[in-house]
Order: C-alpha cells, then structure tokens, then sequence
C-alpha cells in the first residue's frame, strides 16, 4: 500500500498543527496564563460558587481535598477553604456559638443533643468579590481579579506587607511562612481553566458547593439563583461577593 | 485565643514594628510643625528649639522605613511600590509622601538655614573636615547679604509649603487604618486627624524633652520664655487632640453597632492596661492637668522645668500607648466578632522587642551625629571651627 503524496501532506500538515496547537496550549498553562489557551477564552466566563448549607454535613472532605490539591501547610492557620459550625440558641440568636476545630480537617466532634437549639454548618473560603476590598489595597497589584472573575495573588510580585490580609472581611487570606507572600482560594484556577471542578465542589459528598459559571446561559446556577433565597456574607461590606449561600441563617458572620 | 476566631486570624499580621512607624512618623510631622510656628508665625520665644526641632525631625525620618522594611516579606521587592505603584491603594502613595517630604522639604529647609554656616566651617576647618563641609555646600561659597537674604526667601516657602506636607504625611498614615472598612476598630474617618494632632502632641513633647535634656547635659542656661510657650503649645494641642478622641469614643459608644460589645469588651480586657491606664490616665489626663497646673499658677522656674519634662515624657508614653492600641488592638479581635486573641511579643526575632528598641535608638544616635556635624546652638556654632583647626 502506498500513500500518496497528497494524502502524505494532508496527514502529515495536520499532525503537524496538532502538536504546534497541543504545545502552544501547554506552554501557557505551565506559564500560568491559561487564558491564552485556544480551548479556554477566559471574558467567556464570569466564574462564581454556590453553598447549599442545606446540603453541608461537615464533613471536612473539601478542607482535606482543597488542602492536598493546593499544597496548604497542614496547620490550624492556614486555610484556604474551612467549614464553621453554628449553634444557634433561639433565645439569643445574635450570640451564636461557634467552632471549627482545624478548620473542621478532620470533621466535627459531636456536640449538640438533639432539640438544643439549632445547629448547622457553613462552608468558607474566598468569596471571588468584583469590588474586593483586597485587591484595592495591594500596594503592587499583586493581587488581582481576573477577566473571569477569580481574585489571584502574583507570588513573584507580592512583597508581603499583609495589608490585604486585613483589608479581607472575611479572614480568607494568610501568609504563606514557605514563600512569605499572601496566599489565598484561586476556586482550583488550574483546574476550572481546563474544565475540570475545584477540588472541594469535585469531593463534597451531598454536593453542597456547586462550580458557578454566571455567563454561561446553560449553567444550571441560573435557575438555581432564581428559584432559591440566596444571601452573601456580610452584604454591608459591599464587596460584590460571588460565593452564593442558599438558607444562610441571619445569625452568620 | 477566646471564642471563635476565623482560622486564618490566629496569626497576628502586624506587629511592634508596625506599631513604631506611626509613632516615628508622628513624631517627624510633629517636631516639624513646632520649627515651622518659629519661620512662618515669628514665634520669636521658641527660636531656641528651632534647628534642634528640624534636626529631631530629620533624624526619626531617616529611621522610618526601616521598621517597615525589616517587617516586610519580601523588602527587596519594596522598590515595585514606587516603580509600579497601585493607585487604588492606601499604602502604595507612601514611599512618594515620604521622599516628597525628606528630601523637598527637610533636607532644603535644613541645607538653606545651615549654608552659611556650612560655607564657614568649610572655609576654617583642614583637611578631610574641610572636604566633608564642602561637599555639604554643594560648591556654593556665597554667603552675601543678597544671597542670605534669597536664601530666607526661599526657606520660608519651602516652610509654608512643609506645613501642608507634614499634615499629609501623618493624615495619610491615619488613612492607611482608617480606611479599612473590614476592620471597625481602625475604620472611621477620624482617623487621620486624630493621628495627625496626636502627632503634633507627641512631636512637640519630643522637642521639648529633648531641649530640656540636652541643655542640662551642656550645662547651658535653659531658656524658659521658650519652654514656657512650648509647654502651652503643648497644652493646647493636647485639648483639641483629646477632644478629638473623646468624640470617637463618644460616638462608638452611643452608636454601639454590630461591633461594639466585641471592642468593649476589649478595652475592658486585654487593652485595659494599655488603654485605660497607660494611655488615657497616665499618658493624656495627667501631662493635661500638669500643664494645666502650670497655665493656672505661678510656679517657680525649677518646677516648671520638671513639670515640662515629666508631662513631656508622660505624653510621650502616651502616644506610644495609643500607636499600640490601634495597631495591636484592632487585631486582637475576630473580624467575626465572636472572638479574641492575644499578642506575643517575642524579643530577639525579626520583629520582636530587640529590633523594636534598636529602631527607636537609632534615631538617638543620628540625632548626635547631626548635632555635632551642624550645631544647633549658636555658641557651640562658634566652637566648631575651633575645634577642627585644632585637630
């Protein structure tokens, strides 16, 4: 069998694109610019989360796997995503008592008998604010909001002066003691850019935190919003925050 | 730790070293303000304090960025802040507000006062002396009535032009807390002035304790028409500056919002020492009613002196207190509300207490470097050539 010389450039010019294309792509994720990847076009995304607390048992499997995924140092001051457990007295509703042991790593003791008042828990991590009173107060820009909406920190930039960490309302960020910078939840930007789910959405059992893409019109997150009473944390530090909790009680902060 | 805090809360984010830099600041803009009453008001009764004011200021300016820097995670990318500044944020303006003012102001109000003196050191020492003064005129040797006379000029603008710096220097510093709304403990629009008039407290009662030391350790005569209106200078910026403070604690307790039984709390805790009793009695009502004391009765010139240098040091302590208090205090509770922790000052780390005193005495030790180099005192001016021709 002999191949043509027609069927022989044909082939051969595809094959060729193809690795071109393939190394071009991965070139720019290793360069951490995946937006420049031809398969992802970051402005077609607006990239957001929304927390059933419904749906949250406390687990603690999104703190372990958000822990292993990003390489977060395993101590009880460094969390890029943790779980708080809310009892409420109805008696006192404004003096809620509160515990995350290990940011609830290992889960949660328990604690409450049945019909003490009520007890559930509540997911944290990085809200991914549009105004981000975090990124405002960078004195480098170190810190950012990317076209697709994702609050990243440049670890080559950031001089480490910690004025984000308390410009954040929502205690969300640390320092790093490994590279002295700030460190903070990219929602896995690694993986999202590649179509994959943050790591914590991808191990929740009861499928709590759902992956939101707001300027996808197929997400089912727009159905979700309209159909539920959603509630961000603090809404009168008017960040813009775009993690969206559903039967967020009035009593969390 | 008490209650719940946020994880990430349980590490302290600023320290000592954060609590010095406003203080050092305070005491630049401070120091500054009092020499400007004598150039631009002709406050002819505290000309004595006038270079020694301008020296003081230079001195603690010069040692400011340091604490910033050995706090710093990565100094050696600070310079991106001036070369690549955000413009949306606080902190960023700060290394431009800061060389705006060490080197537009300071350092050519000091070089126009002292260039005559500089062209007659120049001109009567020997030697590696001689070269150092004529290096310091920058090659201009005219000291002639006309030229003096431009250089007055000149100076008394750049006075006019430093009063607004100064005030913008320490406002801004207050800027940096007061606009960090997540935190309600710095976040209030008084925070610039009451920074900016604490500064001038504690500038001035640095002055005044510093002339009143030094004088004695010269065995010179103290001029008492001089600390007599310092001291009620000092009063009088003390009362609006306590006021001032008065009236933010007035409001957040009548307010009292979502995060005031935490702040309460707080100072009733762990800031009540520092708060209560260092700051508020000891470090404010006391020097207050020790100068007040003076401004009411006629007290012989001995005590007066010593309620001037008490009420000075007290004052002093104060302000610190009060640096601290904001710095540490508004850190010492959960952004949650639900919390606190403590904070544990180590000493002979990076920022702990040992570098924290280094710091504060290095600007000691530039201090005297600069008092011999260019004598404040118009009889020890006199010496200096002396001296060097002997050498």
């Amino acid at each position: 069998m002999s191949t043509s010389r027609r069927e022989f450039l044909m082939v051969g010019t595809k094959l060729l694109v193809m690795t071109a294309a393939t190394r071009s792509a991965l070139a720019h994720v290793l360069a951490g610019t995946p937006e420049q990847v031809d398969t992802y076009t970051a402005a077609e995304h607006w990239w957001a989360m929304v927390i059933d607390i419904e749906k949250c048992i406390g687990g603690g499997n999104c703190v372990k796997a958000c822990k292993d995924e990003n390489d977060v140092l395993n101590e009880p001051m460094y969390f890029r995503t943790w779980v708080e457990r809310y009892h409420v007295n109805s008696a006192d509703a404004e003096h809620p008592v509160v515990d995350s042991p290990n940011g609830a790593y290992d889960g949660f003791p328990e604690a409450y008998a049945e019909g003490e008042g009520k007890t559930f828990f509540v997911p944290k991590m990085c809200n991914h604010c549009v105004d981000s009173p975090c990124t405002q107060v960078c004195p480098v820009g170190a810190t950012f909001v990317t076209v697709d909406g994702v609050v990243l920190v440049d670890k080559e930039y950031c001089i480490g002066c910690r004025y984000c960490v308390q410009a954040c309302p929502y205690g969300c960020r640390y320092i790093d003691p490994r590279t002295h910078t700030a460190d903070k939840c990219t929602l896995c930007y690694h993986r999202i850019t590649k179509g994959l789910l943050p790591a914590c959405v991808e191990v929740c059992p009861t499928g709590a935190r759902q992956l939101a893409d707001l300027k996808n019109p197929r997400d089912p997150v727009h159905e979700f919003l309209r159909t539920h009473p959603i509630q961000v944390l603090k809404p009168q530090m008017a960040t813009g925050a775009k993690i969206f909790y559903n039967g967020l009680d009035g009593a969390v902060r | 730790m008490e209650g719940f805090m946020y994880p990430n809360e349980l590490e302290l984010q600023w320290s000592i070293l954060i609590v010095l830099y406003p203080f050092i600041t305070g005491l630049v803009a401070g120091a500054f303000i009092l020499a400007s009453l004598e150039r631009v008001f002709n406050v002819e009764a505290v000309k004595p304090t006038y270079r020694l004011a301008l020296l003081t200021a230079l001195s603690f300016m010069l040692v400011a960025p340091l604490p910033l820097q050995l706090h710093l995670g990565h100094p050696e990318r600070s310079f991106e802040m001036l070369l690549t500044p955000h413009t949306t944020s606080a902190m960023a303006m700060f290394g431009y507000v800061y060389l705006w003012y060490l080197m537009v102001v300071l350092v050519v109000e000091i070089w126009l006062d002292y260039r005559k003196d500089l062209v007659l050191a120049w001109h009567r020492s020997t030697g590696l002396t001689r070269l150092f003064y004529k290096v310091l005129t920058l090659g201009s040797g005219n000291i002639s009535a006309g030229a003096l006379k431009v250089d007055d000029t000149v100076g008394r603008i750049v006075t006019i032009v430093g009063i607004p710096s100064a005030f913008l220097l320490h406002g801004y510093v207050g800027f940096i807390f007061g606009s960090v709304k997540a935190n309600p403990w710095w976040s209030t629009p008084m925070m610039p002035i009451v920074f900016l008039f604490s500064a001038i407290v504690s500038g001035i009662a640095a002055v005044l304790v510093l002339y009143i030391v030094i004088t004695a350790w010269r065995g010179a005569h103290l001029d008492m028409a001089c600390i007599d209106t310092i001291g009620r200078y000092l009063f009088y910026a003390f009362l609006i500056d306590f006021s001032l403070e008065m009236i933010d604690l007035i409001h957040r307790i009548y307010e009292a919002d979502e995060s005031f039984r935490s702040l309460d709390f707080m100072v009733h805790t762990r800031l009540f020492v520092s708060q209560i009793v260092i700051q508020i009695i000891v470090g404010t009502l006391i020097p207050i009613a020790m100068l007040a004391l003076v401004q009411l009765m006629r007290l012989p010139e001995r005590v007066r002196t010593w309620i001037y240098l008490s009420s000075g040091i007290l004052t002093l302590a104060g302000i610190f207190a009060m640096r601290w208090n904001v710095v540490i205090g508004g850190q010492l509770f959960s952004k949650s509300f639900l919390g606190y922790t403590t904070y544990k000052l180590e000493f002979a780390t990076r920022e702990g207490l040992l570098p924290a005193i280094l710091v504060m005495v290095l600007p000691f030790i530039i201090l005297a470097l600069l008092i011999r180099l260019l004598p404040p005192w118009a009889t020890a001016r006199a010496s200096v050539p002396a001296v060097t021709e002997v050498a």
